[in-house]
Order: structure tokens, then sequence, then C-alpha cells
């Protein structure tokens, strides 16, 4: 028997590593198979209602002719508004965390609320918009409250994932540039965030398409039902794309059946190219990579 | 030799990390000009004391630092610009760190966050610091290359550049040749022993044999007590002030 011949313990191994593998494969094609049914049924039955008009044109007859048009219009003021007010507290607020916050019970308590604000279901957050929003600061149900309550929802997931951009950066060059006489606010400006800026980005493109798809904190805040006119300011109520599905899928009658499906079909197709746009982001993130 | 005031004096100095104790009653001075070596086993606090001169250390959580750090007699803990302190205290990690930036900005980084903007000062400063750093004629054709693209001993040597941009009165190096080649070793060696006669250097070293090269005097730290301070020939010869230095210099530490 030649020294390289294989043994029965290493061929058991082999057979071992191939089950395992196959294993591996299989679930993680079982989990694509939900995902490319949903959006091919999504497609197939919201394919008689898709057309130009009904992106561009206002629903008519009580809704059930007509096309979308203020709903994705709403939905792009909601998330335009939620993260002029999100994103820059949040990525300000992880810079402070990660950066200057020493490591006591303050900052530990702070991280711990986080942790915790993110895992709030969002109806919890459209009771505290009603109440804090809408009637105790009395800006009653408008693009305003609706931003507000979902930037404060948003708010977590953002410091989280900017948290985790700056810490990719080694620390190693942090104390390379303390070494040489920089003041950590140089450091952070210079070094740090240059380095992280793409990934930071890219955690709050993938909150927006969260925010874009929430339904309940908008509900009772500033989503309407039904609005003939595009709002002109925040103080206005405004259509959404999830509230509109809601509303046509289940409150409405005589909606052609092709209807709900269509708009499902235009908000995962938003959802997917803001998504697309973070995948992209990523990308030339890890080209353009110094290190 | 006469001594005038030293450039860096270490007295009564006592560091802990919470419970732990890192250094002891370490009392000890670097002249202005010359290589003062440290040397002992790993967790002798050797590192500590590096960090404790430029003010880093207090960037750990729970340390408590008793006793005083002078330079140039003035107590460095008094000191109210922190970042004008690390200017003039060189330092050179163990490992190599080019920054995530061009070969030219690396070394031109320290002189820009003091405010240093004219375009013919920058260049002079650049090449000046890595010729020093025997960088230069490697990196010449190429400084808007990234940093951190160099080999490990490049980046080493573009580490020393940046160390020395900023014009420091005394250099320090932590280990520095762990994580290099042999000949880079020596090249770097060949410039220290060139910078000698007119910087203060500070050598933290695991190489025995490269303090005994390189240093005009030599410390001996073990556990976080100074052993032993002198001049590096009294250090290495038969008969030190102290037993525990022969035997750790001739290799017989058990």
């Amino acid at each position: 028997m030649s020294t390289f011949e294989i043994t029965r313990h290493g061929r058991n191994k082999e057979r071992v590593q191939s089950i395992a593998t196959a294993l591996l494969l299989g679930v993680t094609c079982l989990l694509i198979l939900p995902l490319a049914s949903v959006i091919g049924l999504l497609i197939v039955r919201g394919a008689p209602a898709l057309s130009f008009e009904f992106l561009f044109t206002q629903p008519i007859n009580g809704m059930t002719a007509g096309g979308i048009m203020p709903a994705i219009v709403g939905t792009m003021w909601l998330v335009g508004t939620s993260l002029l007010m999100a994103a820059p507290v949040g990525v300000l607020a992880a810079v402070y965390l990660n950066e200057y916050a020493k490591d006591n019970w303050f900052s530990r308590i702070i991280n711990l609320a986080i942790v915790n604000l993110a895992g709030v279901p969002s109806i919890v957050y459209a009771l505290f918009g009603v109440g804090a929003f809408v009637l105790f600061m009395g800006f009653g149900t408008s693009i305003l409250s609706a931003s507000l309550t979902l930037a404060i929802m948003t708010q977590p997931v953002i410091i989280a994932s900017t948290k985790q951009a700056l810490s990719a950066v080694p620390m190693s060059f942090r104390e390379a540039c303390w070494n040489v006489g920089a003041t950590r606010w140089q450091t952070i400006r210079h070094v740090v965030l240059p380095n992280s800026i793409a990934g930071i980005l890219t955690g709050i493109i993938l909150e927006v398409s969260r925010a874009a798809g929430e339904t309940a904190p908008i509900m009772f805040t500033g989503a309407a039902f039904f609005l003939p006119f595009l709002p002109q300011s925040v103080h206005d109520q405004c259509m959404a794309l999830s509230m509109h599905l809601f509303t046509i899928s289940t409150q409405v009658p005589n909606v052609p059946p092709a209807y709900p499906y269509a708009t499902a079909v235009v908000l995962v197709g938003l959802v997917l190219m803001v998504n697309t746009t973070s995948i992209l982001l990523r990308i030339r993130l890890r080209r353009r990579r110094k290190w | 030799m006469v001594k005038d005031t030293p450039k860096v004096e270490f007295a009564g100095l006592s560091v802990r990390y919470g419970a732990k104790k890192a250094l002891e009653n370490v009392s000890m001075h670097l002249d202005t000009k010359g290589i003062l070596a440290i040397i002992g086993p790993s967790g002798s606090g050797k590192t500590t004391l590096l960090k404790v001169l430029n003010r880093t250390i207090e960037y750990t959580a729970g340390v408590r630092i008793e006793g005083s750090v002078l330079l140039d007699g003035q107590d460095v803990y008094k000191m109210q610009d922190i970042a004008g302190l690390r200017r003039r205290v060189g330092m050179v990690a163990p490992l190599p760190v080019g920054l995530p930036m061009s070969i030219y900005d690396n070394v031109a980084f320290a002189p820009r966050m003091e405010g240093i903007q004219n375009r013919t000062d920058l260049d002079e400063i650049v090449e000046r610091c890595l010729t020093q750093a025997a960088l230069w004629d490697e990196v010449k054709d190429r400084l808007k290359d990234l940093g951190t693209k160099l080999s490990g001993g490049q980046q080493q040597r573009l580490t020393i550049a940046r160390a020395l941009s900023h014009d420091p009165d005394v250099l320090c190096l932590d280990e520095f040749s762990i994580a290099i080649d042999p000949v880079t070793t020596m090249r770097i060696e060949d410039m220290l022993k060139e910078m000698r006669s007119r910087l203060s250097i500070l050598l933290v070293t695991n190489l025995v044999q490269q303090a005994r090269r390189l240093a005009d005097r030599t410390a001996f730290l073990l556990n976080g007590e100074l052993v032993e301070v002198g001049p590096t020939e009294e250090i290495f010869g038969r008969d030190p002030k102290d037993k525990r230095t022969f035997m750790y210099t001739h290799g017989m530490f058990g």
C-alpha cells in the first residue's frame, strides 16, 4: 500500500464532508424559494393592472380605478423626511458612543437602551407617536408626526449599523494618529469617517427600505385613507404605499383583484431599488478599501 | 560625563491596571541625546512605560498612575496640550501601521494636523523624514501609492518617518523589529546609530543583543520593577549590580 493511498477513515471523512455541503446548500436554496415565489406571485397577479398610467395617476371611483401616484409620492415624503431627522442624530450619537464614550455604567445603559429600542414592535411606536407628536406636541396627523415616529423607530438601527461601520476601522489607525499628536476629533474627521462612510451610508439606506414598508407607525400619525391632492408641506397628511395596500386589500369594496398585487409590486420594487443601491455602494466600498 | 537637565525623568512611577501592578516605583532618566534601551521579558511593563510618557495610557480603562514623568523638567501630567506633548514624543509601535492614505499623506499627516498647509514646507518635511527613515529611495517615485500597500518592513520605516515628521525631542520605539525582516532591522539600527547624536531615543526591545549593539545605557525591567539601569557595557559585563541582570543578559533566566 503506497503512503498516499486514502485510508478508510479518510474516505469516511470525505463522505461526511460531501453530505454536509449538500445539506447546507439545500437549506440555503430552500430560503430562496419563498422569496422567489412571493415576487413571482405578485408580478403574475399584479401584471394586468401595472401600467404607466397606474404609476402616474390619482386613484378614482373610490379607489377602484385609476393609479397610485399619491401613495408613491407620500411614501417618498415620509421616508425622506424621517431620514433627514434620523440619520444625522443617529450617526452623531454613534460616533460619540463608539469614539468618545468610556466604558462606564452610563454608556452601558445607553447601549442597552438602544438594543432594546430596536426590539420594540412598531405598533408601540405608533401609539407613542400618537401620544407624543399628534396630541401632546400638537402636530396633528401629518407627515411631520408620521416621520418623527418613523425616525424614532429607525434611530436605534441606524446607531447600531453606524457603530458597526466605525468599529470596522482598525484601532491601530486611531492609535497611530494619537501618537503623532492628532486630537480625537482630527482622527475621526481625517481617518475614521473617510474610511467608514460607505458602511455608514449602506446601513442608513437599508433602514430607508425598512421604513418604506412600515404601516403601523404611520397609520395613526399621518397616513391618509384617501387624499385627492398631493402634500404641499410636512403639515399635510399624505397617502402611503403600505397603507394604501392595506386599505384596498381589506377596507374598500369592489377593488379589481389585480390592484393590491400591483401596488405590492411597486412597493417591493421600490425597496429592491433602494437595497440595490446599498449593495452597489458596498461593492464600491470593498473595491476602494485602503488596507 | 557632565549631565544637564535630563530629557525625560521618571520619578517614583507606579502604574496599576485595576488591581494588577504594571510598574512599581520606577525611577530613571533619559539624556538629551543617545539611546536608552529597556530590556526585560514580556509583561515586565516596558510598553506601559512608553504609553505613560505620551499619555496614551489614559485611553485604557481603570488605569492608576502615581509618581511623576518630567519632559524637560516639566510634569507631563500637568500639561494642558496633550497633542503638543505627543508631537514632542515620537512613537513607533511594534506592528507597522501605514495609515489608509498615500505615502506622502502618511508623513504629511502630523504637520497638517498642526496647521502646516504650505506645499513646499510639506514636500520638504516628507522628503527629509523619508530619507532619515531610509525609505526615500524606494518610494520617491510612488509617493501617491497607498501606505497600507507597502511591505511590512517598508511600512515600519514609514511609521518611523511619520514619527519623525512632527520633529520630536524623544523617539520611542517599541519592539520595532518583531514584525520585520533582518535586513530592514539592520537598516533601521544603522539609522538609529546615526540619529543618536542629536536625538534622545528610548528603545524598548525583546532582543537583548539589539540593546547591546545600540544602547548607550540600558535598563532592565522585571515584573514592573526596575532591576537596574546603567551604561550598557556595565549591564552586559561580567559584573552588573544585580545578579538577575547577569542571568537575564546571559540567557540563564528560568
